[in-house]
């Protein structure tokens, strides 16, 4: 058949008008990642969008963690959800609890027709994030852990060697103090640090249930004798200026950067600040071992965040999301992302090609991390966490460790007080989660 | 001063320069940070005395590049929205408040006292405490990212209404009575009579909402998701959010040097209309 | 209270109270009305599961000692800013009162910070108090005083009133120098040829004669602190260290907006509406004449 001119005209323009119903289809993805991070999450959503034309992300900074987790929340309830949304390792329990506003990683391949091989992804990372029948329900993207920083120039000018023990750390410590540095170690995110990874570090349990994996009818445990000793002695050394507190998260970062104190333990995802700030020679190395608790670490657990993708959008925004997040696991994006942050690379391929372009050759120390969390096959205690309300959760040891690091209180006290006042936050969330 | 105390009149200076000092000196800081470069604003103690970087970090902040390696909106933009926002906010506050206590004060009208005390208890209850059920319900009306969205739920509160009320029970009863005997109607009684009386008094609460306006912080960071609607001051709690790294205070420091600026400039230029319009509802 | 003479009733009035009717309504009332269920429930952050538990969320709020705690911390933290903010303005105004020549100069030195966000001037005390890197922190550990807000409670604390007293001191210092520059020159002159020194007249005749000014002023300046340096605390101390720097309103935002604890929240709200409204009320009966900002 023959199409006149007036048809071909027709045509045309209809072409022309629905052209724009045909174009990419967006995808709204929230995230906490500021700084670097952020242009690097930038350059990952370009990537994708030039790779393909049928979707496009868009990447919306939308502050820190909780900020971006409560947004999230509250943009979902008046129903204007993003399709992804990053959240922190401690959000996994409340986010796994809303079981009608979450699209499980795995069930979203399936329904999606991807191919998806969990397998594929590093044990230590994905098993904080599965759901008890193995499923993964959010997919691991920024990943770090604590490891130990050291201050290559102080300890050598001390004479001391770099601390694989606490016996280790607190003599290393007096060292740098004689030789005239401010204070011999310090660490941030203390609840994760000292209270979280000292536990799976030494196979400890912090609550009962397997850490919460196994029931929201879980208690805290983690005032145990061996964390109290702990705790106290490092009190203790505060008061004898071996040890320094600078905050609940980052805020001690300057004490290390700026050559006031010589050890710092706090995650591995501080490396890329560090390469550009930092002028001494400094490492990184793993946690210190606490032997009159264990005579070998375990391995230590997780944190930063992961991706959850958000129901509530159309199927045909889903088939992006999930080429999205497949994506963003092949292994070039994932070397880069690794090599520039610090982060773990969160599959085996990534770090596999990490190792063949020599970075960890040239760069020592860098897959500390990644050694640290793959250590041992990890154990109930060491897992991960999963406890309900686990920000405030947070705050109340931050409360009770920083009245422990005044003296307001000894060590059993603010961790009696500690477990005391978590435990009735869990059962608040035992309540509404049902 | 009928006396000659040359010695506590030069005390009296003194102690003005150093009260000028003492409130000056984190601007001065601000200042002083916006002139230097990175690296030195990365080492202890930061500096007290300008340097020579504060074009350098003046480019950098109008072209978006506060932070290195994110794009931000450049800083004119960012101020542009504050703006949008603190005149909304502050002529919506006007309008609607000097509306109603005209009503309230010069009308008599069943429900009248109903209406007051409706308007009354909101007075005084920041947003911050509501600030998720109102979340709700800007969201529900499909105003997030929007400029009404960021604007008018801030607009709820009852001082600018309470403070015309007084300023309106001040005015002589002997005006309207004479304007009625002239045959002025309410509305020509609002326009020639009202109006040019309460004009000290909208200067005054001008400067006051401008102010409450463009330094909000709380709810625009939650309602607008759509970067091109940020406003200056949530952009500079992002830029001090770096959490894993130094930040990058010459830049940060430069945005919130510019940000200060339209604000000062308009509670320096307006003072006098300022004080004058708030003590005088209050003799 | 209404005008003696005033306009007969008409529809005009109710034109002019709709919109700021409608906004209350929308903005305010049905808000506080959401909050006020929200209170009587605990729910997941997303709205699934949900429990009606009627004032359990109230109980536990007041069986917490933490809460009573905050309540009076806040108290203190009001009256120290009123007071230093209140002492320093005064002290300022009096003398620019004495200048005849420049006090308009001064006065424009004295009012900028009222214009600086609560956000912004949180972060250039922390800024200038940082522990490492803050000029202030390092002139204070010459003279020998280790300072750390991020461990020491107390010295969080001071942080947090200086801030907050040094964006009000602006506000009261405008006040203050307009009242006592209403003050007749005469009466002071008289005082003077009496034989009354500065700080004598200072003291007998100008503090007494701005006392309704430190009244109203006083009010306002508590509830400033009271509800309006969340920005300061949020961007200063985020209320630690060990919570020592948690305010009333502070609590509402961390618990509802960071815990996700949304009754709990809710009803902390509600405790401080019904406060704000006794308090408004109280106002309104005692000071009626005075306008509040």
């Amino acid at each position: 058949m023959k199409l006149s001119r007036k048809a071909l005209l027709a045509a045309t323009i209809i072409a022309g008008l629905t052209a724009p119903a045909m174009a990419a289809t967006e995808i709204q993805w929230w995230h906490a990642m500021g700084g670097v991070n952020g242009e690097l999450v930038n350059e990952m959503a370009e990537k994708f969008n030039a790779s393909q034309s049928d979707y496009k992300v868009v990447p919306v900074y939308k502050g820190g963690y909780a900020d971006t987790m409560t947004a999230a929340i509250a943009a979902f309830r008046a129903k204007e959800q993003p399709a992804i949304v990053q959240v922190f390792e401690v959000g996994t329990a409340t986010m796994m609890a809303a079981k009608g506003a979450i699209y499980p990683i795995s069930q979203l391949m399936k329904d999606t027709g991807e191919e998806f091989d969990q397998s594929a992804y590093l044990p230590a990372v994905v098993s904080y994030y599965q759901s008890p029948e193995g499923d993964l329900l959010s997919m691991p993207f920024n990943s770090s852990t604590p490891v130990m920083w050291y201050n290559k120039d102080a300890l050598d000018k001390a004479g001391a060697n770099v601390p694989t023990t606490w016996d280790e750390v607190e003599e290393a410590a007096q060292k740098l103090v004689d030789s005239g540095m401010d204070c011999g170690y310090s660490f941030g995110w203390q609840s994760w640090v000292m209270m979280e990874n000292y536990s799976a570090w030494h196979n400890m349990p912090s609550g009962t249930k397997e850490n919460g994996f196994a029931g929201f009818d879980t208690e805290f445990t983690f005032n145990n004798d061996a964390v109290i000793n702990r705790l106290q002695k490092i009190a203790d050394d505060g008061k004898k200026g071996l040890f320094k507190y600078g905050g609940r998260t980052g805020e001690s970062r300057p004490l290390f950067v700026n050559g006031e104190c010589g050890l710092w333990m706090n995650s591995s995802a501080y490396y890329g600040g560090f390469v550009k700030d930092i002028k001494f020679n400094f490492g990184q190395t793993m946690l210190p071992l606490d032997t009159d608790v264990a005579d070998k670490p375990q391995n230590s657990i997780i944190g930063g965040a992961t991706l959850w993708v958000l129901q509530g959008h159309e199927s045909e925004e889903y088939k992006g999301v999930a080429k999205f997040l497949k994506f963003i696991s092949t292994p070039e994006i994932q070397a880069k992302w690794h090599q520039t942050t610090g982060y773990v690379p969160i599959t085996t391929a990534a770090y596999e090609l990490s190792k063949e372009q020599g970075y960890y050759k040239e760069n020592p120390g860098t897959d500390t991390a990644i050694k640290q969390l793959s250590l041992n096959t990890p154990t109930p205690n060491s897992r991960g966490i999963r406890y309900g309300n686990m920000v405030q959760v947070r705050d109340v040891v931050n409360e009770e460790m920083e009245a422990l690091w005044a003296g307001k209180k000894d060590a059993k006290t603010a961790m009696d007080d500690a477990v005391k006042r978590g435990n009735a936050l869990l059962r608040k969330f035992e309540r509404s989660a049902k | 001063m009928v006396e000659n105390r040359p010695f506590f009149d030069t005390l009296t200076h003194i102690i003005l320069i150093l009260g000028v000092i003492l409130i000056a000196f984190p601007i001065w800081i601000t200042f002083v940070a916006a002139t230097h470069d990175l690296a030195r604003m990365s080492q202890a103690p930061i500096p007290i005395w300008p340097g020579s970087h504060f074009f350098d970090n003046l480019k950098l902040a109008l072209e978006g590049k506060v932070v290195s390696g994110v794009d931000m909106l450049p800083v004119w933009k960012m101020m542009f929205n504050s703006l949008i926002m603190a005149l909304m906010i502050a002529i919506g506050k006007i309008i609607i408040s000097i509306l109603s206590a005209y009503a309230i004060v010069y009308f008599d009208f069943p429900f009248r006292m109903g209406f007051f005390w409706m308007i009354f208890i909101t007075l005084m209850l920041p947003v911050e405490v509501r600030i998720l059920p109102t979340f709700e319900v800007v969201a529900s009306l499909g105003m997030l990212n929007s400029y009404l969205g960021l604007t008018v739920p801030l607009i709820a509160s009852a001082t600018a209404t309470f403070m015309f009320r007084q300023v309106f029970l001040t005015i002589p009863d002997e005006m309207l009575e004479s304007a009625r005997i002239d045959g002025a109607g309410p509305v020509r009684f609002f326009f020639d009579m009202l109006l040019p009386l309460s004009r000290t008094n909208i200067a005054a609460l001008f400067v006051i909402l401008f102010i409450y306006g463009w330094n909000q912080y709380m709810w625009p960071l939650l309602i607008t998701t759509d970067s091109s609607l940020s406003t200056v001051v949530v952009s500079i709690k992002e830029m001090l959010d770096s959490a894993e790294r130094t930040p990058e205070w010459n830049t940060i420091m430069m945005t919130a040097l510019l940000a200060m600026l339209p604000p000062i400039l308009v509670i320096v230029s307006m003072q006098k209309l300022f004080v004058k319009g708030l003590t005088e509802t209050d003799k | 209270m209404i005008k003696r003479v005033h306009f007969p009733s008409s529809p005009l009035p109710y034109l002019l109270v709709a919109p700021q009717i409608a906004i209350t309504i929308v903005f305010f009332i049905w808000p506080a009305g959401q909050a006020m269920y929200q209170s009587f429930l605990i729910e997941d952050a997303f709205g699934f599961g949900r429990e009606f538990v009627w004032f359990e969320n109230f109980e536990i709020l007041f069986e917490d000692p933490l809460y009573a705690d905050v309540f009076i911390r806040t108290i203190f933290f009001s009256v120290m800013v009123a007071a230093l903010s209140m002492f320093l303005s005064l002290i300022l105004a009096g003398f620019a009162d004495r200048v005849v020549k420049g006090a308009t100069i001064y006065r424009t030195l004295l009012i900028w910070p009222y214009a600086v966000a609560p956000v912004l001037a949180g972060a250039l005390w922390v800024f200038m108090f940082n522990p490492s890197v803050g000029i202030i922190a390092y002139w204070l550990d010459l003279i020998g005083v280790d300072w750390n807000h991020f461990l020491n409670g107390g010295q969080a604390m001071a942080l947090i009133v200086f801030a907050a007293s040094w964006k009000q001191i602006a506000y009261n210092f405008l006040f203050y120098l307009a009242a006592m520059q209403a003050i007749p020159k005469s009466m002071i002159e008289a005082a003077a040829i009496d034989g009354a020194g500065p700080a004598k007249r200072f003291w007998t005749i100008i503090f007494p004669l701005v006392s309704p000014t430190t009244f109203f002023l006083l009010v306002i300046n508590i509830v400033y602190a009271f509800f309006d340096t969340f920005g300061i605390i949020h961007a200063v101390t985020e209320g630690g260290p060990a919570g020592s720097t948690v305010t009333l309103v502070y609590k509402v935002y961390s618990d509802g907006f960071i815990g996700l604890d949304l009754g709990g929240s809710a009803a902390q709200s509600v405790i401080l509406m019904a406060m704000v409204i006794g308090l408004t009320v109280i106002q309104f009966r005692y000071v009626e004449r005075r306008v509040d900002y």
